[in-house]
């Protein structure tokens, strides 16, 4: 995470339990940090040239034959192309499997805390952040998909049974994301709805977008399957 | 892995149709009603998705789904959720004994970066979702596609987080029933996939039947 500063463009404070969205133009790097350790930030991703062309949980994950999300593996649109390549991750696994809280689910489990007498302490919750977020680019509920969660860890045992892995994101932890396309990336900054802990706990969140180089051709995440290289085909015919 | 038959009778189906490979089917089940589907010959993929008939904007929501229940695999027990957070359906006899939700449905795209640039123009499932949909005239749209449930696959994530397209576990006349929670739209594609070993290179037909409620 060599932070020159003739790359940087700029830095934002994400509060905790905020939501955010920003355009990331095309080989820039977003760099998503959790200064403080625990935090969890619910992600989604559009193609901002055509926002009808989005993050496929299911599409990125068949290719690369994971379940989960970390340096060296791509972030796949429903159209075959690479939105964002993970570049740099200190933590070594993002959640991408059991998507963000809603209402209902963070009043049944942290009880209700409302505007009218907590003000900015008011709970949120992820699906609120991002149809306000998304709304504000003319997209709604049909353009919700299953998130990316990051910095949080949910195993699957033999059953299939999921395990959240409490402590996972250490003080400091980053990951980077270098935009392949003009990205609109959505954040939520809110707890990860499988983590147990009784109190609601949201954690500030630092994000940087930096000028990047474009993927080389022996980019690590491009060359990393033949599934990869080929993503990164249709992306590049795209800009043709 | 429990297996739970259904009492109910075929032949008192106010709705039997056979969907042969690579089709696409269009129904809406009413609250109360059972909707069954059957593998005919067995490990074919049946890729569905459910839509809130009085909001199709409201759909099912794969996330919500697993993560409610606790555990990946959906079976007898399982609430298929939506979005809103809204039972849509509840599957209440399963035969089968387990099947994905994390796989999504096969496209056209998606084919070029899994198979190569030479599957572009084969079938897929969107493109059927998408042709069903434009055909019946419902407000439906690429929008509305997100991750389905494939029915009667097997897709085991293991502990470390690798996703394996393991051999089928379903058979012939193997089967899965649901009891509709409300009214729900439902729209299936029987998965034209020829590049995947899941269903031996070979794409079969299913039947799907529905019951008035008890």
């Amino acid at each position: 995470m060599a932070a020159s500063s003739d790359r940087f463009v700029y830095g934002e404070e994400l509060p905790a339990g905020a939501g955010w969205s920003a355009v990331v133009k095309r080989h820039h790097i977003l760099r998503i940090m959790d200064p403080g350790g625990g935090a969890n930030v619910a992600a989604l991703f559009y193609n901002r040239d055509d926002l009808l062309e989005r993050y496929n949980m299911p599409d990125t994950l068949k290719a690369q034959y994971t379940a989960f999300i970390t340096r060296g593996r791509v972030l796949l649109s429903d159209m075959g192309r690479v939105l964002c390549s993970v570049v740099a991750d200190s933590c070594g696994w993002h959640d991408t499997l059991t998507g963000h809280s809603d209402p209902s689910l963070v009043a049944t489990k942290y009880g209700r805390k409302r505007y009218q007498e907590a003000r900015n302490d008011a709970h949120r919750n992820a699906r609120d952040n991002f149809l306000i977020e998304l709304g504000k680019y003319g997209l709604g509920k049909q353009d919700i998909v299953p998130s990316v969660n990051f910095f949080s860890k949910v195993t699957t045992d033999a059953d299939g049974r999921f395990a959240f892995v409490a402590g996972h994101s250490r003080p400091g932890a980053y990951v980077e994301l270098r935009a392949e396309m003009n990205v609109l990336v959505v954040l939520a900054a809110v707890p990860h709805p499988l983590d147990p802990s009784a109190t609601y706990t949201p954690r500030p969140i630092d994000l940087v977008v930096e000028r990047g180089d474009p993927p080389t051709a022996d980019d690590p995440c491009r060359v990393s399957r033949e599934e990869t290289k080929r993503a990164f085909e249709n992306t590049e015919r795209y800009f043709q | 892995m429990s297996l739970v038959e259904s009492s109910l009778d075929p032949s008192r189906a106010i709705r039997g149709e056979v969907v042969l490979a690579g089709e696409a089917w269009l129904g809406r089940i009413e609250r109360g009603r059972y909707f069954r589907i059957v593998d005919m010959e067995g490990n074919q993929a049946v890729d569905t998705l459910f839509f809130d008939a009085a909001d199709p904007r409201n759909r099912y929501s794969a996330a919500d789904t697993i993560r409610a229940q606790g555990s990946l695999y959906l079976s007898t027990g399982t609430r298929l959720l939506s979005g809103d957070g809204e039972a849509l359906l509840t599957i209440v006899a399963d035969t089968c004994g387990r099947h994905d939700t994390i796989g999504g449905a096969c496209s056209s795209e998606s084919n070029t970066v899994r198979y190569g640039h030479h599957t572009k123009s084969m079938h897929s499932c969107r493109d059927s979702f998408l042709l069903c949909a434009a055909r019946a005239g419902i407000p439906l749209s690429k929008r509305d596609m997100a991750p389905n449930i494939n029915f009667f696959m097997n897709v085991p994530v293991t502990p470390e987080g690798g996703l394996t397209f393991a051999d089928g576990i379903s058979g012939g006349g193997k089967y899965v029933e649901m009891r509709a929670e409300t009214d729900v739209l439902c729209l299936i594609s029987n998965c034209p996939q020829l590049n995947n070993p899941c269903n031996a290179y070979n794409p079969t037909p299913i039947r799907v039947l529905v019951w008035e409620g008890a």
